[in-house]
């Protein structure tokens, strides 16, 4: 590939050729499984499979706890990624990476520490009971595990927002005489709004996939615990082909959100 | 070249024939395990490396209906134990195993609860007082059909707070302290020891799941997996079985 100039007089450079390769690679690994989920469905008995009872319950279910979770998370995420990014203190950076944990750590360990915490037995969990608050099998557990793996996704997604965006026009903001909370709420979050939807879409995904700190934590009761993954590895025991149907319905869920936000964030650029 | 060519060509062929000294000696097989069988199993594994020296047992241990699912797509492995018949059934069905299946072990429940039993559980019916938090097995699993099963035998009708997909999940929510009561296997709660206090249940012989172990028809090494069928079904094989809590099958 050449470098060709433009109208504007800057030479764009071109991507090699022999990049497509490797990145055609990638996209097969990635589109492949999809593919061939899409022959393992049953076909003929598609619709009766996803709208069983049970299904109905696990995508109802699993709808409303990554609602949840995801408001959970912006309610606390918001206010996390602002004090990261503007923040200034010592020991941030320290901070900042024990906040992003549950980025990294398997969702079975974190649903053990849940447990430990929140559990009936736990270090808060405890007092909770004796209050008359149990959290253990009910759907805020769920919420709970959700919330807790999926919140690393959207601070890390406003974080970086945050600091693209700069803070020139929050000082103008301020030196005209706005109160701080007055340039967070007219500069700062318009800024970072197309930031913010896609980190609240990818917590969204990514509860609605969850599915070891869901199993350790919360249990597996339909309508109340059994979400849409914990429900397809049940199925998955008994019947396969019902299994391989709401997978399927699950990743048509998720490529819904992700392709909306991503349209959404192009347009938003542009 | 030639000078270097020479020494590697002697070391090639004296790695050759070291290999194949060592090669009819060497075998291997590998055994598809309910998670359940794990202890005693890994025990009769090294008891059988001993017996046979030169030859090495590998396991995967798994709840039953995925390892029929891994052989069904192809996993190698020469033999098959399955915590329960349908799953047996389904890979005969499959054309997977070479030969009739062997019982070699029975398995009821038990109630579990956390060590102390704080609200003083001693009958099945017990768990269906109200306020009282009870974890099972799904019905999709074995031991939840087990208590399906223990439930029409004893008309009680049990509201879980959680139907798990794997006996050691409902263990686990047991041993935590999440819940009040749980049914398990009666050899999960003897490996759990006291972290957990078992209440046996009469009613339980009216659900009881038998064991049986296969050689698959791919198995690459028939002879040495029909041996360790061999030990698990004869005296010292049972012996084990029954101290981790099997009955017979």
């Amino acid at each position: 590939m050449t470098a060709a100039r433009r109208a504007d007089g800057l030479i764009q450079v071109a991507v090699p050729t022999w990049i497509y390769l490797p990145a055609a690679v990638g996209t097969l690994f990635v589109i492949a499984p999809l593919i061939a989920m899409l022959f393992a469905v049953d076909w003929a008995h598609f619709i009766p499979l996803i709208t069983s009872e049970s299904s109905r319950a696990a995508l109802i279910l699993s709808l409303k706890t990554a609602t949840a979770s995801t408001l959970v998370c912006a309610f606390i995420g918001i206010p996390m990624a602002l004090v990261l990014a503007r923040g200034n203190f010592p020991g941030l950076a320290v901070l900042r990476a024990l906040v992003l944990l549950p980025l990294v750590l398997p969702p079975v360990v974190g649903g053990i520490a849940l447990l430990y915490t929140f559990g009936r037995q736990g270090l808060l969990g405890h007092q909770l009971d004796l209050v008359g608050f149990r959290i253990a099998f009910s759907t805020a557990a769920v919420v709970l595990a959700q919330s807790f793996v999926s919140l690393p996704f959207l601070v890390l997604s406003l974080e970086g927002a945050l600091r693209s965006a700069g803070a020139g026009y929050e000082h103008i903001a301020a030196t005209l005489g706005a109160r701080p909370s007055t340039v967070l709420r007219t500069v700062t979050v318009p800024l970072v709004l197309p930031g913010l939807i896609s980190g609240a879409v990818l917590a969204f995904a990514r509860s609605l996939g969850e599915f070891g700190a869901t199993l350790t934590f919360a249990g597996s009761l339909q309508g109340v615990t059994r979400t849409l993954p914990l429900e397809i590895y049940l199925q998955r025991e008994t019947d396969a082909d019902a299994a391989v149907a709401l997978s399927l319905v699950l990743i048509v869920v998720a490529a819904v959100i992700v392709i909306a936000s991503a349209g959404r964030r192009l347009a938003g650029l542009r | 070249m030639k000078s270097l060519l020479g020494p590697t060509l002697a070391t090639l062929s004296v790695a050759a024939l070291l290999a194949g000294c060592s090669s009819p000696q060497h075998q291997e097989i590998t055994v598809f395990a309910a998670a359940s069988l794990q202890p005693t199993f890994s025990e009769l594994g090294s008891q059988f490396e001993k017996d046979y020296p030169g030859t090495k047992v590998t396991f995967n241990f798994a709840g039953s209906a995925d390892l029929v699912t891994q052989l069904k797509h192809g996993a190698p492995a020469d033999v098959f134990a399955s915590a329960d018949t349908a799953n047996m059934t389904a890979a005969v069905d499959a054309g997977l195993t070479a030969g009739e299946p062997v019982n070699f072990a029975s398995n009821t429940l038990t109630i579990v609860t956390p060590p102390g039993n704080a609200l003083n559980i001693t009958t099945f019916a017990d768990l269906a007082d109200p306020g009282t938090q009870v974890v099972v097995c799904a019905p999709q699993v074995p031991c939840g059909a087990a208590t399906e099963k223990l439930e029409q035998a004893t008309g009680v009708r049990l509201t879980p707070v959680s139907e798990e997909s794997a006996v050691i999940d409902v263990l686990g929510k047991i041993t935590s302290g999440q819940a009040d009561a749980g049914l398990v296997y009666i050899t999960d709660a003897s490996r759990a020891g006291s972290r957990v206090e078992s209440i046996p249940v009469p009613e339980s012989s009216s659900a009881v799941n038998t064991y049986p172990i296969a050689v698959l028809a791919e198995s690459a090494n028939p002879s040495a997996a029909h041996k360790f069928v061999e030990l698990v079904t004869d005296p010292r094989g049972q012996t084990a079985l029954t101290a981790a809590g099997f009955g017979s099958p």
